[in-house]
């Protein structure tokens, strides 16, 4: 926790370019599931939050949405640079920020949207250990036929719960995840298989 | 020359920021109308403002902008889109496609194929396709949820029975990735092909009607038809009087008071590039 006399860490180093160059980068992986990023932005980032998850925080959430931490630490640190109100229910949360996948919430936990309205559902930011290179078959729209790829760090049941929340489009999560400066997405289109 | 007093690309950051979200959950969800909050544009509704504010929102210094108006990099939608973003946002610009990587477009998409990492921008005055049979967004929007289209084959059967074909020929239905029945924008039907499976990213903005859309690179866009009347695109007996292009989109140009008129591309930079590279239609060897 941030005692009040702990000095903040600063945000974005130039906030309107920096976070346009981020929404971008943004915007390519969320066409385009599966294809990793490296942030161009350096960010110090407030434990126990990664520079990419902090980077995609500051992007994105303001006084509009609401963040839910899964970990104590950054909350001073986020409503000074973004003014976001936190929120102890994930359900109605628009951001999430997962430090700790083993023990999250069931997807099904967060805001996946209404009928009329799916956007109304939650992007969770998930901090995972590594990128790999095989272990998932990715397919789906953004994708030119299939996308195979690695992540660590994730629990065992992630993929059965990812492919039972698909089952409820268009309602559903959208996912950022995140290992350390890099980060790919993964939106609610996108199927998961091992393989 | 760009003009000082205005924030990088004329809207303000938490506009911006409110944009971005609108367009990633668009992204996530093909076809699908997010709202969001459309602002006051210094020019009227009808012009763009939609476009306008999907491209201020993603624009940046690297950027290369090319704006077409019904095909013509040269109308004044175009010159004017094109010169707000140069002065506002100081970005270059121009009339090629290849070069370009945002393009914002008003009815058309180049005939020039576009390439992975492009962002089409498409300009959108009714984004509901089911709004001239139902005027109320609250039971479109019911509509959508329940995947009920019936309403649009009911129009197109109509056509048929009327006509004798399918009578649409601009802003034709289509369905993306299975799911929803999404207005191209009026784009002319001979445009619907390209949106099915284009590696590029393309984004729809209405200013007016307050919503953004997308689809994804290589996503199905499929045009709505019938098993025994396919869809089908336009097709001209004579191909482009200036450049001889038989595989373009083209207008009618009127000549005189006595019926004399021509066939010409719609995309001016393409029938430009032909004629540079020595083709010539039947109103150029005419003329020589």
């Amino acid at each position: 926790m941030n005692a009040p006399h702990t000095p903040l860490l600063p945000g974005l180093p130039q906030p309107a370019p920096d976070s346009q160059r981020i929404f971008r980068q943004l915007l390519d992986a969320m066409a385009q599931p599966g294809r990793i990023h490296a942030l161009q932005v350096a960010v110090t980032a407030p434990a126990p939050l990664a520079p990419a998850a902090s980077a995609i925080a500051l992007t994105l959430c303001d006084y509009e949405t609401p963040v839910w931490l899964q970990s104590a630490g950054p909350e001073a640190w986020l409503r000074f640079h973004s003014g976001c109100p936190l929120v102890d229910d994930p359900g109605t949360a628009r951001f999430a920020l997962i430090d700790q996948p083993a023990s999250m919430p069931a997807l099904a936990a967060f805001a996946q949207g209404e009928a009329e309205y799916p956007d109304r559902s939650a992007t969770l930011i998930i901090q995972v250990s590594a990128f790999g290179e095989q272990g998932l078959v990715f397919a789906g729209p953004g994708i030119d036929g299939e996308t195979r790829l690695g992540v660590a760090g994730l629990p065992d049941q992630f993929w059965r719960d990812w492919q039972q929340s698909h089952g409820r489009f268009p309602l559903g999560v959208d996912l950022v995840l995140v290992a350390g400066t890099r980060f790919l997405c993964i939106p609610r289109t996108t199927t998961v298989r091992e393989g | 020359m760009t003009t000082s007093g205005y924030n990088f690309a004329y809207l303000d950051e938490q506009t911006k920021r409110m944009l971005r979200r609108a367009l990633l959950k668009a992204v996530a969800i093909p076809g699908y109308q997010v709202p969001f909050g459309s602002r006051e544009m210094p020019l009227p509704y009808g012009w763009g403002t939609g476009g306008i504010q999907v491209t201020a929102a993603i624009l940046g210094t690297n950027d290369v902008l090319k704006v077409i108006d019904q095909g013509s990099d040269d109308t004044v939608n175009a010159v004017n889109i094109r010169r707000f973003f140069a002065r506002t946002a100081g970005v270059a610009t121009t009339n090629r496609t290849p070069e370009a990587t945002v393009i914002q477009t008003r009815h058309r998409i180049p005939e020039t194929p576009l390439a992975a990492g492009q962002i089409m921008v498409y300009q959108v005055p009714e984004p509901e396709p089911l709004h001239r049979l139902e005027p109320r967004e609250a039971v479109t929007r019911k509509l959508h949820a329940l995947a009920d289209y019936g309403f649009m084959h009911v129009k197109l059967y109509e056509d048929i029975a009327r006509y004798g074909h399918i009578a649409t020929t601009y802003d034709y239905p289509v369905l993306v990735n299975d799911r929803y029945l999404m207005a191209p924008s009026p784009i002319p039907k001979f445009d619907n092909p390209k949106l099915n499976h284009s590696p590029a990213l393309q984004l729809f903005g209405a200013g007016r009607e307050k919503r953004v859309y997308a689809v994804p690179p290589y996503t199905k866009v499929e045009s709505l038809d019938f098993e025994d009347h396919p869809f089908s695109v336009q097709q001209w007996d004579a191909p482009c009087a200036l450049c001889g292009a038989s595989d373009s989109f083209l207008d009618e140009v009127v000549l005189d008071d006595v019926g004399g008129r021509m066939f010409v591309c719609s995309d001016s930079e393409y029938c430009s590039n032909r004629q540079a590279a020595g083709h010539a239609g039947s109103a150029v060897k005419e003329a020589a």
